[in-house]
């Protein structure tokens, strides 16, 4: 197809699907300029375009309504209800049309000549009967197969390529060169930086903008309104909440029907809400939001509320419940009844919302892809709908943990801190018989992980907490080992899955491996824990245990502070027994070989002596360069969890604000790795 | 041809799988258990990225688990958005469907058997066939706590 026409057709697709919100906005608030100028600039444009692309049907239909809005702009007409009907017909057919030409490549025969003449009529003032045009939901538009990348992420997924094959490149060389492996490790770890960079860069191209669902609902509204002889007003929130391409596609019809429901059973006639003290326009608010991993959106609306009594005789009718069963319902329980299929209290059943069939798909389309719903209503105030969708494709940070033997991954955002517990660390204290942390003179609840998922206990004295934040509490989550914050995509897991409480999606880790993501609310429900759970502190000293920190400085700006018991010894070495090898700094130590590194980066070595602390956590030891020793003081120190690798936190030691580095980060890293396996 | 389907071997029985649901068959790649799910869930695992879920099929039609531990072949199929791994012994053949020699499950079939069946065909051996998704929304886990 011609490439200019193929421009022109993405641009109209979406210029038009943003614009139906414009026109009911419009008429809602005729004095407004914006919508209107909005809608004309369209309109011109498009009507400019057919000229140049010879597409005379089109054209004509573009310029009869661009001289009704033209005559609007100009204030020689005014905005009536058949006015903006006839427009909405005009872009509906534009629309059709532009649709008819992406996929054949050229218009469609016949004309638009009973359209064209009402429009004209209308230009000049003549009143126009108005008889609803054909064509019910106003022409649904072909899912568009192209997307719209913001330029930026293309070029850092183009930077990214060229890393890719640089590395790629280096890799070959040492192929071909036979050379020893010395860096292998080095160049693994930049590819797999490069890979999850893509990853991620590729994944986003999929990620757009809520607010492109809220398009279509304030005209379906108007509709309803206008066929229901109500008056529905509909707002918006949060449209800049992102969610993934799919997900977009499949809670378009479940929001489509709720605004069904809520415009012909909530919201009440104009006069109903006049006798019941209410506002003429009944206001829908729809109202996106993200929460840890997951998408929000309310819907709410200030209608009559559910007829609960109607639900439950229905539900008896239906043979559901027996009529005992159903007055001791609960009232959320009895609301949460409108899901089930084959329900629906319209006393006559109406084209609009139909034979009840509404909210049971709403719950199943959700379910389907992982999400969920809950109804809360007031009888007379209103309803309100809240929809939870998982974060899809998204991209998540997410600590991996091991217990029992299995690896589990915690969105970070659900982390609050790391505590280390064993001879080392921490002890678990008990309060009668619940297990708990003293964490800064609070009590922490614990939960043991591998024993509620019935996993084999690791029997080791060493363990993990993570202290976790559920709604509205904080509990510790007790792990076996903790490993390293990884970017993962998240996966709702399937339906036969998604009743277990412990989880909230499953994903494929940076190694291949798979494993489950926790969720941490459902498995302090699990755990009987909730926020009522209080563990009142003891009055007894809330004084944290003091501990020996090495105080000491690099090239960094900052003072670094890192725990005694992480380091093996301070050092002072020549400067010549450091040698270079192969990209590295080693030094034999006691024996063995040791790497040198420094804490951000390529250490910065002294000309004759390098001071040195040896750190080791029981296993190899690694030397960190540094400037000099400032000072060793015991004092408590108050952390927050840093994702940012090898830092803990900040912290205040001694009187002074130091930087508590994480001895383990720089252990694990490859180069010790390395240096065991020589 | 519809009705075709591909006869895969658990225990020392026949039984057969809609060609159209068939994607893949592939060898069973290592499975990452999911604590708490029920025991037809045999776990999850990852397939050139993708995370399908595996059924074990025998703990689904109430068989005695394999000596050898989880069985080594899968067919990956689609239901309902979601890539699951039927965990099966052995695949062997597409058979054409033959109409002619398909009769219904028989009533002397447990409730288990009877919702997972379509029918049964007739050719050297007696197959029967297995309703996929049926396989995949077992009648007792609907909505469980």
């Amino acid at each position: 197809m011609d490439e200019l026409l193929n421009d022109f057709l993405s641009e109209t697709v979406e210029s038009l699907a943003a614009i139906d919100e414009a026109l009911v906005r419009w008429e809602r608030n005729p004095a407004d300029r914006t919508h209107l100028d909005s809608i004309f600039r369209l309109v011109h444009t498009i009507k400019g375009a057919c000229g140049f692309l010879d597409l005379p049907r089109l054209e004509a239909l573009a310029h009869a309504a661009e001289t009704v809005l033209g005559r609007v702009r100009d204030g020689s007409l005014e905005v009536t209800a058949p006015l903006v009907t006839e427009i909405l017909a005009a872009i509906d057919v534009i629309k059709s049309m532009v649709a008819s030409l992406g996929q054949t490549g050229v218009e469609p025969p016949g004309d638009n000549a009973v359209l064209i003449t009402r429009l004209e009529r209308i230009a000049n003032g003549i009143a126009v009967a108005s008889e609803e045009t054909a064509g019910d939901e106003g022409v649904q538009l072909q899912s568009n197969q192209t997307i719209r990348v913001p330029l930026a992420l293309v070029e850092r997924l183009m930077d990214t390529v060229s890393e890719l094959v640089l590395t790629r490149n280096q890799l070959l060389q040492m192929a071909r060169d036979g050379r020893s492996f010395e860096t292998l490790d080095l160049h693994f770890q930049r590819l797999s930086q490069c890979i999850t960079a893509m990853q991620d860069g590729v994944m986003r191209t999929r990620m757009q903008p809520i607010g492109r669902l809220w398009s279509a609902l304030p005209r379906l509204a108007r509709r309803l309104a206008a066929d229901l002889g109500k008056r529905i007003d509909v707002e918006f929130g949060g449209d800049d909440v992102e969610v993934d391409r799919q997900m977009l596609d499949l809670i378009k019809d479940p929001l489509a029907h709720m605004l069904r429901n809520a415009a012909d059973h909530g919201i009440e006639t104009p006069a109903e809400r006049i006798a019941a003290r209410k506002r003429e326009t009944g206001r829908i608010r729809i109202e996106a939001s993200q929460e840890g991993g997951q998408i929000v959106i309310v819907f709410s609306d200030d209608g009559r509320g559910l007829d609960l009594a109607a639900l439950r005789a229905k539900a008896v009718d239906a043979g559901l419940l027996t009529e005992a069963a159903a007055k001791h319902l609960s009232d959320a329980e009895a609301a949460r009844l409108i899901f089930h299929a084959g329900l629906s209290t319209a006393s006559e059943v109406t084209a609009i919302s139909g034979r009840g069939v509404g909210m049971d798909v709403v719950w199943s389309n959700l379910e389907r892809i992982g999400g969920s719903v809950e109804v809360y209503t007031l009888k007379g105030i209103g309803t309100r709908f809240t929809l939870r969708i998982p974060l899809t494709l998204a991209i998540i940070s997410a600590l991996v943990a091991q217990a029992g033997g299995e690896r589990f991954v915690v969105p970070q955002v659900a982390v609050l801190e790391l505590v280390q517990i064993g001879s080392d660390g921490a002890q678990i204290e008990f309060v009668y018989d619940a297990p708990v942390l003293r964490l800064r003179g609070a009590l922490l609840p614990l939960v043991d992980l591998a024993a509620l998922l019935e996993l084999p206990a690791a029997g080791q004295d060493e363990r993990f907490v993570i202290v976790a934040q559920a709604a509205g509490f904080r509990y510790g989550l007790i792990v076996d080992e903790l490993f390293d914050t990884e970017e993962i995509v998240v996966k709702p897991v399937a339906p036969l899955l998604s009743a277990l409480e412990a989880y909230a999606g499953n994903v494929v880790l940076g190694d291949g491996g798979v494993a489950m993501i926790l969720d941490v609310g459902g498995l302090a429900s699990m755990a009987g824990l909730s926020a009522s759970t209080e563990v009142a502190p003891p009055q007894a000293d809330a004084v944290a245990a003091k501990q020996s920190l090495v105080l000491f400085r690099t090239d960094s700006p900052s003072l670094l502070a890192v725990p005694l018991s992480q380091v093996e010894r301070i050092e002072e070495l020549p400067a010549a027994s450091l040698e270079r090898v192969g990209g590295r700094i080693l030094v034999q130590y006691r024996g063995a070989l040791m790497a040198v590194i420094g804490l951000d980066g390529p250490p910065l070595l002294a000309p004759d002596r390098q001071p040195l602390l040896v750190l080791n956590d029981g296993g190899s030891s690694i030397g960190v360069a540094i400037e000099r020793i400032e000072d060793i003081v015991e004092d408590t120190y108050d952390l927050v969890a840093d994702p940012s690798t090898g830092r803990l936190g900040n912290a205040v030691i001694g009187g002074r604000i130091a930087e508590v580095i994480d001895a383990r980060h720089y252990l694990g890293l490859p180069a010790t790795r390395w240096e065991r396996a020589a | 041809m519809t009705g075709d389907f591909l006869v895969v071997g658990l225990g020392d029985r026949p039984l057969g799988i809609p060609a159209m649901r068939v994607r893949k068959v592939v060898r069973l790649p290592a499975v990452t258990r999911v604590p708490g799910a029920p025991a037809m869930i045999a776990g999850v695992m990852n397939l050139r990225g993708q995370l399908i879920t595996a059924i074990d099929m025998r703990a689904r039609l109430g068989l005695p688990p394999a000596s050898h531990g989880l069985a080594p072949m899968a067919i990956i199929t689609e239901h309902s958005h979601h890539l699951y791994a039927l965990v099966v012994d052995s695949v062997g053949d597409v058979v054409r469907s033959r109409p002619e020699r398909q009769e219904p499950p028989p009533s002397t079939l447990t409730a288990t058997w009877r919702q997972a069946a379509l029918f049964v065909q007739r050719d050297e051996a007696l197959v029967l066939v297995l309703d996929v998704d049926a396989i995949l929304t077992p009648p007792d886990l609907a909505r469980a706590a």
